[in-house]
């Protein structure tokens, strides 16, 4: 038994998740002015691809995250995932791993991670089967009785994911899955990641404020803009399939990151308001 | 035990002591009080009669209806309440003033409607319990945080579902103290009630010792009130404890 998804191996010029034109503008209320969060945006992420975002704080990201999850609607333009359009429902098949804390305090980890199968009514000996799989994948397998408000920071992000594996996504989305934990955590949980992200051959992006994060665990790299949210540049890193934490210490981990920072500082010193220093 | 609750049981058992010492003495007439001892035996006595087995079963299954009740009609409401906010906003005022309306005023129109029979008692306790239950039900959904309904979205659940697999058992612990306190207005309003107008239950026969002057069985009624009533709130709490260990961060 595997993880992996019905998801097609990555062929080059196929395109998993298409966004088109996309933009989110929140209307205006009584003494509030409409807000343009984010786009334009045109994005294709190619099946099994690993795409990062990163971009000043208030850019967007999560917005662009909850309109391709499904979560919010487009304002204009038009998202479509596996040829079928995504606006304002989640599409079967996509998996969203959020920042916050979302593992159920009233479950143990067992029942946590089984929740999404029980929910689609999977029969209880397959629920067994995967739960356990997904426990041991994640490293939880000490804890299965535990209660979440017994674990850690990130071994409660690790339930999260757990039970977002066990669906079998094929795209899975991640709001900054580490942001609350701490270095040497965030370390250790991006090569869960890509361990992860090679074994269910899932397309993945992830949104972060870690420019390291970014560069050591994606294939592309997009640059945002300031709001509203829009890609500065897509940087691909040609790191190979096989990949892990070590390659922070390549040499061209260092030109990557410094690229994107350099993209990102002028971007990030604009959304703080020091146009001048900027420029 | 720990050390808190020795000292906790040294000072009810020193009370208890001196009120004994304070009638024995004569200090406090008997007219006014008998002695705590005397209360414990005029209670084993009178258990052991069954005289009052009618009443005491009157009693528990109308505070039971009353809390049965008020839990359903409680939880129920609050979460469509919660779930609509514009009728909420109408009844804001009410949630606010409602413990400010003496409940038993309304007693004389239950027995029109009702009749003499067990129902005008159980309105009573059920009136009571039931705003406790509705504003802690929302209190609890209120907290509910977003990133959990967000997941409930992920997961592609309906609102009824939502309701019933993410946010009720996230605010259980709130419903919980709703449940609490159900349960002390139950006992409170099922027992007042049975003061005033009805012919039966441990509340009448506690008015009807009084107005014979029989101190020992009134005591002794008024003792079995208390134990039931500790009883059950202790054993809610520790029940309550247990359901919040695994919760606690």
């Amino acid at each position: 038994m595997s993880l992996a998804g019905a998801s097609p191996a990555p062929a080059s010029g196929a395109v998993h998740v298409s966004l088109r034109g996309v933009s989110r503008i929140y209307p205006g209320r009584a003494a509030q002015p409409a807000l343009h969060a984010l786009g334009p945006i045109d994005l294709d992420l190619a099946p099994g691809e690993f795409f990062a975002v990163v971009g000043p704080s208030g850019c967007g990201k999560s917005t662009l995250l909850d309109v391709m999850a499904g979560l919010a609607t487009v304002s204009a333009g038009s998202i479509t995932f596996e040829g079928r359009s995504v606006n304002g429902a989640v599409p079967d098949g996509v998996g969203v791993v959020f920042q916050e804390d979302a593992s159920f305090p009233w479950l143990t980890v067992t029942d946590n991670v089984a929740f999404g199968l029980r929910e689609i009514g999977t029969p209880e000996a397959t629920v067994k089967e995967k739960v356990s799989y997904a426990l041991n994948f994640m490293g939880l397998g000490d804890f299965t009785q535990a209660y979440p408000a017994q674990l850690s920071g990130g071994m409660r992000q690790r339930v999260c994911i757990a039970r977002t594996l066990v669906l079998e996504p094929r795209l899975i989305l991640l709001d900054e899955p580490f942001g609350a934990l701490d270095q040497q955590t965030r370390l250790l949980m991006g090569d869960e990641l890509l361990r992860l992200w090679r074994e269910t051959g899932a397309t993945v992006l992830l949104i972060t404020h870690a420019l390291d994060e970014a560069t050591m665990l994606a294939d592309r790299v997009g640059v945002m803009s300031a709001r509203p949210g829009r890609f500065l540049e897509l940087v691909k890193t040609g790191w190979p399939r096989e990949r892990d934490s070590t390659i922070v210490a390549d040499s061209r981990f260092g030109q990557l990151t410094s690229r994107i920072w350099t993209l990102l500082r002028a971007e990030s010193l604009r959304a703080m308001g020091h146009s001048r220093i900027a420029r | 035990m720990t050390r808190v609750g020795l000292l906790r049981l040294a000072v009810i058992v020193g009370a208890v002591v001196a009120l004994e010492l304070l009638i024995r003495t004569g200090i406090v007439p008997r007219f006014t009080i008998i002695p705590p001892s005397e209360m414990a035996t005029a209670l084993v006595g009178v258990l052991a009669s069954g005289k009052f087995k009618i009443d005491i079963t009157v009693t528990l299954s109308n505070v039971a209806m009353a809390i049965a009740s008020s839990m359903i009609v409680g939880v129920a409401a609050g979460t469509l309440l919660q779930g609509a906010p514009a009728v909420r906003r109408i009844f804001d005022p009410l949630f606010a003033t409602y413990y400010a309306i003496p409940m038993y005023a309304f007693y004389p129109l239950l027995i029109v409607i009702f009749g003499l029979g067990d129902m005008p008692q159980i309105c009573i306790g059920f009136l009571l319990a039931v705003m406790a239950v509705i504003i802690n039900t929302i209190n609890g959904l209120d907290r509910v945080p977003r990133v959990l309904l967000k997941a409930a979205q992920v997961h592609r659940m309906s609102v009824w579902r939502t309701a019933r697999r993410i946010r009720l058992p996230y605010a259980t612990p709130y419903i919980f103290t709703g449940f609490k306190l159900a349960v002390a207005y139950s006992f409170i309003g099922v027992i007042g009630a049975e003061f005033i107008t009805s012919s039966r239950g441990i509340g009448y026969e506690i008015a009807y010792a009084y107005n014979n002057f029989d101190n020992p069985l009134m005591y002794s009624l008024i003792l079995f009130i208390l134990v039931i009533v500790i009883s059950v709130n202790m054993s809610l709490h520790t029940w309550e404890k247990r359901l919040m260990a695994r919760r606690r961060r």
